[in-house]
């Protein structure tokens, strides 16, 4: 890991905004390390969740906004139950992704992938109101540049009935768009 | 026993064989279920991932449309489940936010009914229930059930013990089956990662095909559509990856107790997953 520079780099609103929009006392972490003991996807960050936490504390906004792991973690939850201080860290991880993207920052690594499927998912539920999980997996491999990636796995859910060319929309679609626009609308606002 | 029922999109498609023995196996045990009409996507992690307002809004659309029918939720999938659950929770926390939402669906959700898992529903019937339903036990199976995350965590929804739970062991008990004590139960499955970086997701998965297998596990049996993809597709992926020779078939408990109850197979679809089923249902006779 690159060597910090902490006054250069300090954000001292930072702990609060985070604290503010989790809902969690960011500052009570107390480094125990134990939800990177517990997380089961640490062997692929780029900076574990206490050290997440720890530079929050510190206020390293940019550092902790373009790091990978805020979008690999998979919102499992194991850090949060077993955080002796009562953090729940899943939803500060949570927090920090929305933050970035709010940001327009652009994820890094695998983090894009992550964020391409994200969108998609999104995508499709505010055209059909459901995951279109056929048109949705197939949009995602064009744009990861990956086109026949699960092919043979398509096929063979295709010959069993478990894969759909088609989705059964709900008639309160209108609803659904709307939704999605006043979210977008109330979240300018704040 | 009459309930609300919220598919949600994988079992209409990936899962399909969770909503059909869902449907089969709570028919038989005289539950009724009254699809929610007209729901919509729950937002998934994809939702929470992207805004806790649009998190809530989602599940807060299906939520006013179950209430609509009087009665209490529930959702197979864990996923939905939590989302559900999740929303339910913090919108009846926090009167102001619910108004805000329910002005943001146009759908007013006033917090009357709760969301429960179908492992709650099912086990709710009394186990001695179940046990006395069992027309075909399930001898030979040696179960390592798998909650995998959604269903014990957060908190505030967890249906059972996050590091221990033991609900499905005892469903699975009751019709007769052996379970194994394994460490891997609520160990998470890497949910999409599986898709979008297939890398990191892989070790995930094969540690716990391993701590399965290990435990003497013929067998695996999971109450989520996600997790059963990861475990049954990309077991095959796995083997041919890392040179492994798992044969672990992954049911959902629905299935399984749906051919203790001596249910049609065709109802249960048995044969649809990846990794074949008919040698460890032999064992069951
Ligand atoms: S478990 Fe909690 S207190 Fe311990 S390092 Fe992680 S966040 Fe901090
Ligand atoms: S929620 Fe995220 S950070 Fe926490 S243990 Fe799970 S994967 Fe790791």
């Amino acid at each position: 890991m690159e060597t910090i520079r902490l006054n250069e780099s300090e954000d001292r609103d930072f702990i609060e905004r985070v604290s503010r929009e989790s809902g969690q006392a960011v500052e009570n972490c107390y480094q125990c390390g134990k939800c990177t003991a517990g997380c089961p996807v640490a062997f692929a960050y780029d900076l574990m969740p206490h050290q997440v936490m720890r530079m929050i504390q510190m206020g390293l906004k940019e550092e902790v906004l373009r790091c990978q792991s805020i979008w690999l973690c998979a919102s499992c939850v194991t850090c949060t139950v077993r955080c002796p201080r009562k953090i729940d860290v899943a939803m500060v991880m949570d927090t920090l992704r929305i933050m970035a993207r709010r940001k327009g920052m652009v994820p890094p690594g695998r983090g894009r992938n992550v964020a391409v499927f994200n969108n998609n998912f999104l995508g499709s539920i505010q055209k059909y109101g459901r995951l279109f999980e056929f048109a949705t997996m197939a949009m995602f491999n064009l744009k990861t540049g990956q086109p026949f990636r699960e092919a043979n796995t398509g096929l063979t859910m295709l010959r069993r009935g478990k894969l759909k060319l088609s989705v059964t929309k709900p008639r309160g679609l209108e609803e659904i768009n709307r939704i999605f626009e006043k979210v977008r609308q109330a979240e300018k606002e704040v | 026993m009459k309930f609300a029922y919220y598919p949600g999109c994988s079992l209409e498609t990936s899962g399909k064989e969770y909503d059909l023995s869902t449907r089969a196996v709570s028919k038989h045990l005289g539950i009724e279920l009254t699809e929610v009409p007209d729901w919509s996507c729950c937002g998934a992690t994809a939702g929470h991932s992207t805004s806790h307002l649009l998190a809530l809004a989602l599940p807060a659309r299906n939520l006013a449309l179950a209430e609509e029918t009087g009665l209490d939720v529930t959702a197979p999938c864990a996923a939905c489940y939590q989302r559900l659950a999740l929303a339910c929770h913090e919108l009846n926390q926090n009167p102001q936010l619910r108004e805000k939402v329910n002005e943001i669906t146009g759908r007013p959700f006033h917090g009357k009914i709760k969301v429960i898992s179908i492992l709650e529903v099912i086990s709710s019937v009394g186990l001695e229930q179940i046990r006395a339903q069992v027309v075909k036990p399930l001898k030979g199976l040696k179960i390592a059930a798998y909650y995998g995350c959604l269903l014990v965590r957060p908190r505030a929804i967890q249906i059972d013990d996050p590091e221990n739970p033991q609900i499905i062991e005892q469903i699975m008990q009751a019709a007769g089956a052996d379970t194994v004590d394994w460490p891997h139960k609520t160990e998470c499955c890497g949910a999409s990662l599986a898709v979008s970086n297939e890398e990191v997701a892989i070790p995930m998965v094969s540690r716990i095909l391993k701590a399965a297998a290990f435990s003497g596990a013929n067998c695996l049996v999971c109450a989520c559509p996600l997790c059963h993809f990861n475990l049954d597709m990309r077991q095959l992926k796995v083997n041919r990856l890392r040179g492994t020779n798992y044969h672990l078939p992954v049911f959902y408990f629905t299935q399984l107790l749906g051919v203790a109850m001596g249910l049609n197979p065709q109802d249960l679809s048995l044969h649809t997953h990846f990794v074949d089923t008919g040698q460890v249902l032999k064992l069951v006779g």
